[in-house]
């Protein structure tokens, strides 16, 4: 008969020799196998400590972005909230007041932005949207939390750090691979 | 009079106390790291890590379990049986830290004056002994198996016990042919004789291996896990226990391998012996004290190596079937084991008679 495939196998049913019967240089092989895996490299990535990199085009946790001298780039157009196919995000607008030019960049701004982060689905069309690159996907993920309130995300959860007075933190938050043509 | 023979009892008495003490504690503690060892055995055979989380490489691991099995709520089930119920798990303890008496850990020690000996009770009888003690545990694994009132557990103890008995039976005959050569019962005369002459693996190759295997059995130990049965009886018999009585059934395995590992070395490895060094020479320039803290050492390393090969076979060999299980004892060990004893009385009696 032709087999299906190459690797077929006829199943052999010979009865077995003394030799296997002992079945001693059987468990012998099978014991210097399992001899020879503990001086093995271990696969595992001890994740707390080491993570590994992400993908360059990992979609993570949404960050509101600033511009260079630490303004909202955020102007609550709602382009974002209208291609967001899980409607996840919920934006208040409110009209910048003179003397706010140094924490807003345009003259509306968002008073409030939620993100449910168990409505996203993370396709990053919210930031394929945004025509002020505003919003982002970074490299990290949403962390657990005991309640489902806690996944919802404000602006004190998602506004990255102030690069004037916080640099580090800024660039932490930004992370490696995100683009910098934002201006 | 009297009085002066009284105060030289009392000392002994201390002693013995004090020597038990030490032996239970440390068997405790070997059986408790000896889960450590086994998870971290089982993962580095598996390409994993193991326990690393609690204290540096998860030394602390056994104290956070035995914390949790303490912490955990005692379930005794409506219907069982209340006093065979408690009693099964204090049976299998019980047996599991008794066989450490006449297993000798040690020369002597010369200590306060006396002459200290690292052994329980040398009872001439020893390996008797021993198998008296192993005998009875069957009954933790039967009673409590029975007392839980559930037919899963039931069976699981019946396939158990049978199993265990049955092996016990290869197990005897194994010794009687070392018995043959030795001639003595008493284990610290068995392990002195392996001073002077060959460790008794080179005499009795076939002996040990069928021992080895039955100790195996008598643990319930993989590949001969039946009683236990993770996946067709749940968790065998002891399926309705909780909290800490059901952490004394898995200690007393521990505890057991343990102590059959002791045994082993003592049996055929020269137990407390050091080998390829001159343990009189040791003696004379090291002092007595010295030479029998050497042999304790020397002992844990073969017992730890023992432990080791038993939890290399855990996860190696998969489980025997019921049936195979039979077959192999009653067909293959027990007629070896007979063939065994037969040649080796012959060569016993050639030996001490000549070729006539």
């Amino acid at each position: 008969m032709q087999s299906l495939t190459s690797r077929a196998k006829a199943v052999d049913r010979k009865p077995m020799t003394m030799w296997e019967k002992m079945y001693i240089p059987a468990i012998a092989k099978g014991m210097s196998i399992t001899f020879g895996h503990m001086f093995k490299k271990k696969p595992t990535v001890n994740y707390p400590e080491k993570t590994r990199p992400f993908s360059p085009v990992f979609r993570g946790l949404h960050v509101l972005n600033r511009d260079e001298e630490g303004r909202e780039r955020c102007t609550a157009c709602g382009l974002c909230a209208v291609a967001c196919p899980a409607e996840a995000i919920t934006m208040e607008g409110a009209e910048r007041l003179p003397g706010e030019e140094n924490v807003y960049r345009e003259e509306k701004y968002a008073a409030k932005y939620e993100i449910n982060m168990l409505r996203c689905i993370f396709c990053g069309l919210c930031e394929e949207a945004c025509p002020k690159d505003a919003i982002y996907l970074s490299e990290t993920f949403a962390p657990s939390n005991y309640t489902r309130k806690g996944f919802i995300y404000g602006k004190e959860e998602l506004l990255i750090p102030d690069p004037v007075t916080d640099p580090q933190g800024f660039a932490k938050a930004r992370g490696e691979h995100q683009p910098t043509t934002a201006k | 009079m009297y009085l002066n023979l009284l105060a030289i009892d009392l000392f002994l008495l201390a002693e013995k106390a004090v020597l038990i003490l030490i032996v239970i504690s440390v068997s405790l503690l070997v059986a408790m790291y000896e889960t450590w060892g086994e998870r971290k055995v089982a993962a580095f055979m598996q390409d994993r890590r193991g326990p690393n989380r609690a204290g540096p490489g998860g030394l602390f691991q056994p104290l956070a379990d035995g914390l949790k099995l303490f912490a955990k709520e005692e379930i005794i089930p409506t219907s069982s049986n209340r006093l065979l119920f408690i009693l099964g798990p204090g049976l299998a303890m019980l047996t599991a830290m008794m066989t450490s008496a006449v297993v000798p850990w040690s020369s002597h020690f010369n200590m306060f004056g006396r002459h200290v000996s690292m052994q329980i009770a040398d009872v001439n009888i020893g390996i008797l002994y021993i198998f008296g003690v192993v005998s009875m545990g069957v009954y933790g694994v039967m009673i409590g198996g029975w007392a839980s009132n559930n037919k899963f557990s039931l069976l699981a103890a019946v396939r158990g016990a049978s199993q265990i008995i049955s092996y016990e039976l290869a197990m005897g005959l194994s010794i009687i042919s070392l018995l043959m050569v030795t001639g003595s019962l008493s284990l610290r005369t068995i392990v002195e004789q392996q001073h002077i002459g060959h460790y008794y693996i080179l005499l009795q190759p076939l002996g040990f291996l069928i021992f080895l295997v039955c100790s195996f059995a008598e643990c319930n130990r993989t590949p001969f896990d039946l009683s236990e049965a993770d996946n067709e009886l749940n968790m065998g018999f002891h399926l309705e226990y909780s909290s800490m009585k059901l952490g004394f059934y898995l200690f007393s395995e521990y505890v057991n391998v343990f102590i059959s590992s002791a045994v082993m070395a003592t049996l055929y490895f020269g137990g407390f012996d050091i080998p390829f060094v001159n343990s009189t020479w040791l003696a004379d320039h090291w002092g007595q004290n010295a030479l029998a803290g050497l042999q304790i050492v020397s002992f844990f390393v073969k017992i730890v190596a023992f432990i080791f090969f038993f939890m290399w076979v855990r996860w190696t060999i998969p489980r025997f079937r019921y049936d195979q299980l039979m077959n192999l004892g009653w067909k293959i060990m027990i007629p070896l084991a007979l063939i065994n004893m037969v040649v080796t009385g012959f060569i016993v009696l050639l030996h001490l008679y000549g070729w006539r």
